[in-house]
C-alpha cells in the first residue's frame, strides 16, 4: 500500500472490484429501474447520470398507441436490460413473464418479483420460492426480490439464484432501510451478491446499503419521481460508490466516549 | 374463428396463425413475444403456429418499470 502527496492510500484491488452476477462483470454498482419517469428523454438523461450499466424494465402486453420505446432508450445508452416479472402474484405468471422476456429481449437474466398483493407490494415467500426453483432448473439466473429474511435469503441461493435481492421497505415507499440488521446478516451469510431493492429514499440510504456490505443497490422511484431525476441519478451513483469505499475502508467502531484527536501533551497553560 | 387476443375476442380468418394475429396487434420487429395458451411460441415458429378457435394469445413487449 502506498501513500500519495495527498495521503490517500491506494490498494491497487480496488481498481477490480467490480460487481460480478453469474459469472459476468457488471461495470456499476447502481442497478436502475425504468417505472415512474414522466418521459424518455429525462429517463435518458437520468440513467446516464446514475452510470448503471444494468437497468430493469416490465414485461405488459403491446400497446399499439405507445410512442417510444424505454428499449430504444437503453440500446442508445448502452445499458444492458433486465427484465422483471413485476406485476406477478403467482410462480405460475411469473414463470410465463420470465419465459417471454427470454424470448422478447434474449435475455436468460430474470429480476423474479412476486407480490402478496397491490397494497404492500411485498414479496409472497412461498410463491417465490415455487417460481425460483422453476425458472432455475430452466437455466435462467435468477435475481429474487426477497423479504429482508436471512432464512429465505439463504433458501433462494441454495436453489440456485445468482443473487439475492432483499428490500429496504416497500417498493417506492422511500423508507429507506427499516431493518439494517437485518440486511448485515444476509451479507454475512451469503455466497452470492447481495442487491439492496426497494425502498431507497435518497442517497444517504444508499450509501448505507454499501455500508452494510451489500454489493449493489436497485433504486427507480427515488431517481425517477424527484424534482430533478438526473441529479438524483447523480448522487445515487456517488453514494452507492461512498459507500462501497467506507465499506473497503472499514469504518471505526462505535465508542460510548469521546476519543481526543488531538493530543493532549504540550498544552499551553494559563495563570 | 374467435382468438382471444391481449384479453381481447378478436375474429380472424380460418388457418390464421400466430404470426397474424401478433401483425393485427403490433409491428414492432423485434422486443415482442407471444404465448398461446400459456406456452411459448418462439418467433421462429410463428408463421407455422396456426390458432384455433378460443385459443388465448398474448403478445408482450418491454415498458417502462422497476
Amino acid at each position: 500500500m502506498e501513500r500519495s502527496a495527498s495521503g490517500v492510500e491506494h490498494e491497487p484491488q480496488e481498481d477490480m472490484d467490480s460487481l460480478v452476477i453469474a459469472g459476468e462483470e457488471v461495470g456499476s454498482r447502481l442497478i436502475m429501474g425504468t417505472g415512474g419517469a414522466p418521459s424518455m428523454q429525462v429517463l435518458r438523461e437520468a440513467l446516464t447520470a446514475s452510470g448503471t450499466e444494468l437497468t430493469t424494465v416490465a414485461m405488459r402486453r403491446v400497446d399499439p398507441s405507445a410512442r417510444g420505446s424505454v428499449l430504444d432508450v437503453l440500446n442508445e445508452c448502452g445499458i444492458r436490460v433486465l427484465p422483471n416479472t413485476a406485476g406477478c402474484f403467482t410462480a405460475g405468471e411469473a414463470v410465463l413473464t420470465a419465459k417471454l422476456a427470454r424470448e422478447a429481449l434474449g435475455t436468460n437474466w430474470v429480476k423474479l418479483e412476486v407480490i402478496a398483493d397491490e397494497h404492500t407490494l411485498l414479496p409472497d415467500p412461498i410463491e417465490l420460492v415455487d417460481a425460483a426453483e422453476q425458472l432455475v432448473d430452466d437455466g435462467f439466473v435468477v435475481l429474487p426480490y426477497t423479504n429482508d429474511d436471512p432464512v429465505l435469503a439463504r433458501r433462494l441461493e441454495q436453489i440456485g439464484c445468482a443473487a439475492v435481492m432483499p428490500l429496504g421497505s416497500p417498493i417506492g415507499s422511500g423508507l429507506g432501510i427499516r431493518n439494517p440488521h437485518n440486511i448485515e446478516l444476509i451479507v454475512e451469510r451469503a455466497g452470492v451478491p447481495v442487491i439492496l431493492d426497494a425502498g431507497v429514499g435518497t442517497a444517504s440510504d444508499a450509501a448505507l446499503a454499501m455500508e452494510l456490505g451489500c454489493d449493489a443497490v436497485l433504486l427507480a422511484t427515488a431517481v425517477t419521481r424527484a424534482r430533478h431525476p438526473a441529479r438524483m441519478a447523480a448522487a445515487m451513483r456517488h453514494a452507492v460508490e461512498g459507500g462501497r469505499l467506507a465499506r473497503l475502508a472499514g469504518r471505526i467502531p462505535k465508542r460510548r466516549y469521546a476519543q481526543a484527536s488531538s493530543p493532549f501533551d504540550g498544552i499551553a497553560t494559563s495563570q | 374463428m374467435k382468438v382471444i387476443v391481449n384479453g381481447e375476442p378478436r375474429e380472424l380468418p380460418d388457418g390464421a396463425s400466430v404470426a397474424d394475429a401478433v401483425a393485427s396487434v403490433t409491428t414492432a420487429g423485434s422486443g415482442v413475444a407471444a404465448a398461446v395458451n400459456d406456452e411459448v411460441v418462439r418467433r421462429s415458429a410463428w408463421e407455422a403456429t396456426p390458432l384455433r378457435d378460443a385459443d388465448r394469445l398474448e403478445v408482450l413487449t418491454a415498458v417502462q418499470g422497476g
